[in-house]
């Protein structure tokens, strides 16, 4: 095609005209596909809460229930698990939880409503492991200073028996607590804090 | 009969010339230097593999079920039941390891001699584009078995999307159709592990092949072939790429593939390096495995996940890391000013910075498969001990070697002393 020749505005006009429609038309095709994507209905559906039956729990035993497909901890703290909250302040990033999800009334220092059971989500707040439980025994392979807690074998997260994040770790915040309320002395509801709900 | 044959070519060609003329352009008059040596197997052995997992690939399909309930069973059953299932897994088990060895050895090889460097930097930019996909391809694909490593690496691959700031958590849960690594996300990662990515592959490889064609391989002396021609317009540094190399090659592909057959009948798990023991128990979703480690290679880059703290109560700045560690391999050919391309005549400053460079990304590769734990603590406080894990540091000490090789590189490749380029290739 020579240079010299005229451009025929007109037609010019129609081709960008053409060009800006089919790329419009294509991306509303790709609209479709890319919302298949989303979560279905039936997963929208699942997340009612669970109903959970802790009484047989010895102390310093940590029970595993799902709730929405995820880990939830039921740990029964003894006395020196409460102890060592106090003793490893100083190495924690966020000691008094305030940048951490928690209900309201887990925003204290045992972040529980009874402080002998703490109920956390099992989830590391880095990329989503559960980490699991090194007692105050495992000196050997978590260091001197190790008070207990939990470690996340994934990215190296350490925990205390409150699910708070250890100072260096690669989590950003502590373990969250989700919403739940006590039925009685053996059941709690896990996913819903309004009694009889 | 002969004659016959070449009368039936004859009708062919005349009909469809472009096979023929193909065949000359990319094989039988394509000149490639002919001082090629052992690292110029590596792009050839990667497509031989790159065809090894698709064939493989394919007849597992026949029997995979890609749904929670029956994958890992289906799995077992393709290992126990179907004839020579076992053997089908294991080339595929395998090939997915091999590959990134190949991949890793070419990448290496276009480091040594400067592949990347101009005119090739768009073979470079397809290369690091196939190496993303690969990386995308064996995620994916890692997922299918269903067992506890499958479950668990998808789990924190999925969410390091998701600590994007903004657009994260609803980026995360697009990607995994569910609120948790479910059936849906199984189901959808099947269909781009087997469909999506390998045309994506294929595309990338055919663009990657056509650029390098275009401009002319490079060679283990950096020198330009196709700036000394002879009067018949052929370089004289060059031979046909058939027969010459597809006779080298083929050797090449014999070792590989007898060492590939050594690994595969007699030691497919590696030590669990191949295939990941964990992955013999089934996804259980409320226990993450004891030990958990990427296949090998992704470690280098996993290792720099872990090492960078986080900053402002958000693990974005390791993601970020991790990602930018990939994406920079992008600008290397810019980023590198030496006049010359190969390593044979470069000076001091960037022979050590390679090798300083390789030893902190097998170190960072190798931290990737411990625990942070492995070389004990400390035995001192300090102020800027945030952790007194030693090899923790020892990570972060290899992140910064790992970039500081690509961001001081305009400098020290500029600063060299080379040495003078000889007009012809040596042996």
């Amino acid at each position: 095609m020579s240079d010299n020749q005229k451009v025929d505005k007109a037609r010019r006009n129609l081709v960008v005209a053409t060009s800006v429609l089919g790329g419009a038309a294509s991306i509303g095709a790709a609209i479709p596909f890319v919302a298949s994507m989303l979560p279905s209905e039936r997963a929208k559906a699942a997340g009612a809460p669970v109903e959970v039956d802790f009484s047989r729990l010895a102390p310093g035993e940590v029970g595993i229930f799902e709730w929405r497909g995820k880990p939830v901890w039921v740990i029964r703290r003894t006395k020196a698990m409460l102890d060592s909250l106090k003793a490893v302040t100083a190495s924690l990033t966020d000691p008094a939880s305030r940048a951490s999800i928690q209900p309201e009334y887990a925003k204290n220092e045992q972040r529980a409503i009874k402080p002998e059971f703490m109920v956390v989500e099992g989830v590391c707040t880095h990329l989503g492991c559960s980490p699991q439980l090194k007692t105050a025994e495992a000196k050997a392979e978590m260091g001197a200073d190790w008070e207990g807690g939990f470690y996340c074998a994934c990215h190296g997260s350490k925990f205390d028996f409150a699910g708070r994040v250890y100072k260096g770790a690669p989590a950003p915040t502590n373990l969250t607590v989700p919403p739940h309320t006590f039925l009685s002395d053996s059941t709690l509801l896990i996913g819903d804090d309004r009694k009889g709900a | 009969m002969a004659s016959r044959l070449m009368a039936l070519w004859d009708w062919f060609d005349s009909r469809m010339p472009s096979v023929g003329e193909e065949w000359r352009k990319h094989a039988s008059e394509y000149y490639a230097p002919k001082n090629f040596n052992f690292w110029y197997y590596f792009g050839v052995l990667s497509m031989l593999v790159l065809v090894l997992q698709i064939v493989s690939g394919i007849f597992l399909t026949m029997n995979y079920k890609p749904d929670a309930a029956l994958a890992f069973g289906s799995v077992e059953y393709i290992m126990r039941d179907v004839p020579g299932g076992w053997l089908i897994r294991y080339i595929h088990s395998t090939g997915g390891s091999a590959f990134f060895v190949v991949v890793y050895l070419h990448m290496f090889r276009a480091m040594l001699y400067g592949s990347y460097k101009e005119p090739r930097e768009l073979i470079w930019i397809f290369g690091v584009l196939i190496y993303l996909t690969l990386m995308a391809e064996a995620f994916l694909g890692y997922l299918l078995p269903w067992g506890q490593m499958s479950y668990w690496g998808a789990q924190v691959i999925v969410n390091l999307f998701g600590v994007v700031p903004f657009i994260g958590p609803d980026l995360a849960l697009w990607i995994r159709g569910d609120y948790v690594v479910s059936d849906a996300t199984l189901n959808r990662f099947f269909a781009l592990h087997v469909i999506a990515l390998p045309l994506v592959l294929l595309g990338l490889v055919v663009a990657h092949i056509l650029a390098l064609h275009d401009v002319g391989s490079n060679n283990p002396d950096g020198i330009e072939i196709k700036k000394n021609k002879d009067a018949n317009g052929r370089p004289v540094d060059g031979i046909p790429f058939h027969p010459y190399y597809t006779v080298k090659d083929t050797v090449g592909a014999v070792v590989f593939l007898a060492i590939f057959c050594i690994v595969m009948f007699f030691m497919p798990e590696m030590g669990g390096y191949f295939l990941e023991y964990n992955n013999f128990i089934p996804a259980d979703p409320l226990k993450t495995p004891e030990h958990i480690a990427p296949l090998w290679y992704f470690t280098p880059y996993y290792s720099i996940l872990r090492a960078v703290p986080p900053l402002f109560n958000s693990q974005f700045p390791g993601v970020a890391a991790m990602g930018i560690a990939t994406l920079i391999l992008f600008l290397l050919p810019w980023l590198d000013r030496s006049p010359v391309k190969s390593i044979r005549y470069r000076g001091a400053y960037y022979k050590s910075a390679l090798a300083i460079f390789i030893v902190a990304f097998l170190v960072l590769g190798y931290l990737g498969v411990k625990s942070t734990t492995v070389w004990g603590q400390f035995g001192f406080d300090a102020f800027f001990l945030d952790t007194k894990d030693r090899a923790t540091w020892a990570a972060r000490v290899c992140t910064v070697i790992y970039f500081a090789f690509f961001i001081l590189m305009p400098w020290y490749t500029a600063k060299d002393k080379v040495k003078p380029v000889p007009d012809r290739v040596t042996m």
